[in-house]
């Protein structure tokens, strides 16, 4: 077990590393720099003293050999500090800090939905007996992955907000402002954690123990819930990391149209202007987001399902 | 574990929803009866609320000085005082701060003598040390501030006569200084303000004098607004004397022009900026909407040629563009209504502009024959070649403005009707600085805001940066001498002289004027524009 998890941290690890040389290669690579972008500044395109640039590079560094640049910026990163934002002078990581907490209250609200809407769609689809309920059912999830979320929002934003007038359609004060963004962001999530559990489920519906569970005389509704779902739900547990990485990534779009600040808005600012220090920040952190779901599910998974640690221990012997 | 490459997935979702968003709103939100527009003038003016105005974007700077984005002065703009203000109808500057002023003949040093009794948010008067300190501090600001670093370009330093008088000097003549102090790069901040770095003015915002504070604001949410209480210094074009009317202004950062239009619709925010043509329609819908516009003075959006370049030296190529620009079919496809097609180089609202519009008018007839007589011939292709080089040209342009790819589309098109090939390339914004100084390209699309016509100086005098590559000459002795002359008769002769020159000898093709437009909920009254085109809140009420 300390070997199993061992591994696992070194494979964290040296994805982390990769996320962010990676990311530092592909911004490099960009035509510009931030201090070009600063100076272009809004619409116009007046022209400044080439003099004022250089000065600005220096002071950034960025007038330095990539390999220098890279290491500095590492040795710093390990240490937590990612630098300043060249747009707006603060501290990345006080940047990121003020917009984290909007961002996990949308995705808290966003998966909390997800799991509770998937749920219900995939358990009722496998439950019902009714051929068309099923079949609706059934074809709602796809419907809900292939919606791009922005549509989606600005649908929600138009009927809700600009006709019926019952929610705001920007800001995040108070509640009332998170329920269509969390609307929003959970439907893709949902819909692709219905897409598996009810395939998941139709499958584990057709295994000899449940067959043996109805034989022995159980219900349809405890088969269905105490003894199928406990099982299928666990191919669903293993998309958690991937479901973070969506609710993140959606975060872009959704601040974005619901004029929410967050994490995703701060991305879209930081690209927009190649700000190098905070598109940095977020890539570690998105990175680092996705490893500790993908890490904790690892941990987990084998306390659910003892099979995994063997399986793992046998390849190793033979491999 | 698959790992999803996630700063690509955020890119290609972001353009996608800028890209569809815009379309979605004109056909979810069509409006068929049109309301009446027009303010009801005769209610009283009501002191008291709070306005709300969305606009799309954050700079995520709160010093007036470091930013150039229209969505944020419209905020930071409020907060400051500047000497002078300058009269939008008449492009006249008048008395603010400073009660009146003189200029040297060779218009080198300013003069100005400041009102009694002002003074800024934190209590310290606004005096002859102030006007000092703010200016002795913007040069030193960096790249952000480099609308206030042209401004003060020669900048020697000012001298304190006494309390309330501060004598401004320069190296060379610098006839535009006198309207850059009516500007908000200009306006003065405290002298405790100044001596704060760069990066703390921008996080900390600065203290002015304005009719507004700053009260606070949230990145990408907010920047929120205070009336001075006591305030009584007010420029004197304002019809309001003393405070402002409003308690409270606040600018909400709202990027999706859908949600802005159907906010300021559904009654959630009293005004919006940023009114592209495909939102006219949604506005007018409602009839509870008026929509103002008015063109920014400076360079018109042009086709800024590299006169370099071996094909754009020959005077017949590019006066051939220039005649066959269908100009005001690029305003009808792409532009809010009520914008103007280029007249000159300068717009309409540019203070000591010149109507050269017999010169820039659409003649496709003119430009063919132009070319042919030039030995351009048409080839198979339909483009035009001479001694086996086609005439096609690169264009870059980048995504600052909304209207940029259609209108580019649409010159695309109108120049192949001629034979001249245009090939667009869109290139980072973080590039234009890049590009201009590398001289690296056949054609720069873009457009520079500046209510004084020296803007032609800082654009094509070929003693500064020269970004379109011009042969010194006439143009540059013309240029120098409206920067040194004070007398507006003369100074106008060599103003129309030097439009007169780019526009003859196509430099640059000028080709529609950027119009600002914004939505303004009926029940607000008196939202002005100021002479650059951006807003004016003192005098600004809610019914």
């Amino acid at each position: 077990m300390r070997r199993y998890l061992a591994g696992r941290l070194g494979q964290a690890v040296a994805v982390l590393w990769a996320a962010y040389t990676v990311s530092f290669l592909v911004l490099d690579l960009l035509p510009g720099d931030p201090v070009s972008a600063m100076a272009a500044g809004g619409l116009d395109q007046a022209a400044i003293e080439p003099a004022q640039i250089e000065a600005l590079r220096r002071e950034y560094g960025f007038d330095q050999p990539i390999l220098v640049q890279y290491l500095n910026y590492l040795g710093r990163a390990v240490r937590g500090d990612f630098g300043n934002s060249v747009a707006t002078g603060r501290p990345v990581t006080s940047t990121l800090a003020d917009a984290l907490p909007y961002t996990l209250q949308l995705t808290a609200a966003a998966l909390v939905l997800a799991v509770v809407l998937g749920g219900a769609v995939a358990l009722y689809a496998t439950y019902t007996a009714h051929r068309w309920l099923r079949q609706l059912l059934m074809s709602l999830p796809s419907l809900g992955v292939s919606l791009p979320t922005f549509w989606i929002g600005l649908m929600l934003v138009q009927l809700l907000s600009f006709r019926l007038r019952l929610l705001p359609a920007f800001g995040n004060e108070g509640a009332a402002s998170l329920i269509l963004p969390a609307v929003t962001l959970a439907v893709p999530t949902g819909a692709m954690l219905a897409q598996l559990l009810a395939k998941s489920l139709l499958t584990t519906l057709d295994e000899p123990y449940v067959q043996t569970a109805r034989a022995k005389g159980a219900g349809r509704t405890r088969v269905h819930l105490r003894h199928a779902l406990r099982n299928a739900a666990l191919p669903a547990f293993t998309m958690a990391g991937i479901l973070v990485g969506n609710l993140m990534a959606g975060s872009v779009v959704v601040e974005t149209v619901f004029s929410r600040n967050g994490v995703g808005r701060e991305t879209v600012s930081a690209v927009t202007v190649q700000d190098i220090p905070v598109v940095q920040g977020v890539i570690v952190f998105g990175a680092s987001t996705f490893v500790l779901a993908n890490l904790a599910v690892d941990l987990i998974y084998p306390l659910l399902d003892p099979r995994i640690v063997v399986a793992a221990a046998q390849q190793r012997s033979t491999g | 574990m698959h790992r999803v490459p996630q700063s690509t997935a955020v890119r290609r979702r972001l353009i996608a929803t800028l890209a569809v968003a815009g379309s979605i709103v004109l056909t979810t939100a069509c409006g068929s009866d049109v309301g009446t527009a027009g303010a009801a003038d005769g209610d009283a003016a009501k002191a008291g609320g709070t306005l709300t105005f969305a606009v799309g974007s954050y700079a995520g700077c709160v010093d007036p000085q470091q930013v150039g984005s229209n969505d944020t002065i419209y905020a930071l703009r409020q907060i400051v005082d500047s000497l002078t203000d300058q009269d939008p109808a008449t492009g006249k500057v008048v008395p603010w701060l400073a009660e009146r002023w003189e200029v040297s003949p060779d218009a080198r040093t300013f003069t100005f003598h400041l009102r009694p009794g002002a003074t800024f948010s934190d209590g310290t008067p606004v005096d002859a040390q102030a006007v000092k300190d703010t200016f002795d501090a913007a040069p030193k600001l960096g790249a952000k501030a480099v609308l206030a670093i042209g401004y003060l370009s020669g900048y020697t330093g000012t001298r304190v006569v006494d309390d309330l008088t501060a004598e401004v000097s320069f190296k060379q003549p610098n006839a535009q200084f006198l309207q850059a102090t009516s500007t908000f790069s200009l306006g003065l901040v405290s002298s405790a303000s100044a001596r704060k770095t760069a990066d703390q003015r921008c996080t900390e915002g600065i203290v002015g004098s304005g009719p507004f504070k700053l009260e606070g604001y949230k990145a990408n949410q907010s920047i929120t607004l205070a009336r001075r209480t006591g305030y009584n210094w007010g420029s004197s074009l304002w019809r309001k004397p003393g405070e402002a009317y409003l308690d409270k202004v606040v600018f909400t950062i709202v990027p999706e022009a859908g949600v802005r239009t159907g906010s300021l619709q559904s009654g959630q925010v009293d005004a919006i900026g940023s009114v592209g043509l495909a939102d006219e329609s949604a506005l007018q819908g409602g009839g509870n909407v008026d929509l103002r516009a008015r063109a920014n003075p400076g360079v018109v959006f042009n086709l800024g040629l590299n006169n370099s370049r071996p094909l754009l030296r020959d005077l017949a190529v590019r006066q051939a563009i220039q005649a066959a620009i269908n100009r005001q079919e690029i305003v009808n496809a792409t532009f809010p209504t009520g914008s103007k097609p280029a007249t000159s180089v300068l717009a309409h609202t540019t203070p000591l502009y010149t109507d050269l519009s017999a010169q820039l008018a659409f003649d496709p007839g003119k430009a063919v024959s132009l070319l042919e007589a030039a030995g351009w011939r048409l080839g198979a292709d339909g483009i035009r070649a001479k001694d086996g080089t086609r005439l096609s040209l690169e264009v870059d342009w980048f995504a600052n403005a909304a209207t940029n790819r259609p209108t580019l589309e649409l010159i695309q098109q109108q120049l192949k009707a001629v034979g001249v090939e245009i090939r667009l390339r869109e290139l980072p914004i973080a590039q234009i600085t890049q590009i201009q100084q590398s001289g690296d390209f056949d054609a720069l699309w873009g457009n520079i805001t500046r209510a004084d016509p020296d803007i032609l100086r800082s654009s094509y005098s070929t003693a500064l940066a020269n970004t379109y590559r011009l042969d010194p000459g006439k143009l540059d002795t013309v240029l120098d001498e409206q920067a040194a002359t004070t007398d507006t008769t003369k100074r106008q002769a060599l103003v129309s002289q030097a439009q007169q020159l780019i526009v003859e000898n196509a430099y640059v093709i000028p080709v529609v004027e950027l119009t600002t437009e914004l939505g303004v909920a009926q029940r607000v009254h008196d939202l002005d524009f100021e002479a650059s085109s951006r807003i004016q809140l003192h005098d600004t009420w809610k019914s």
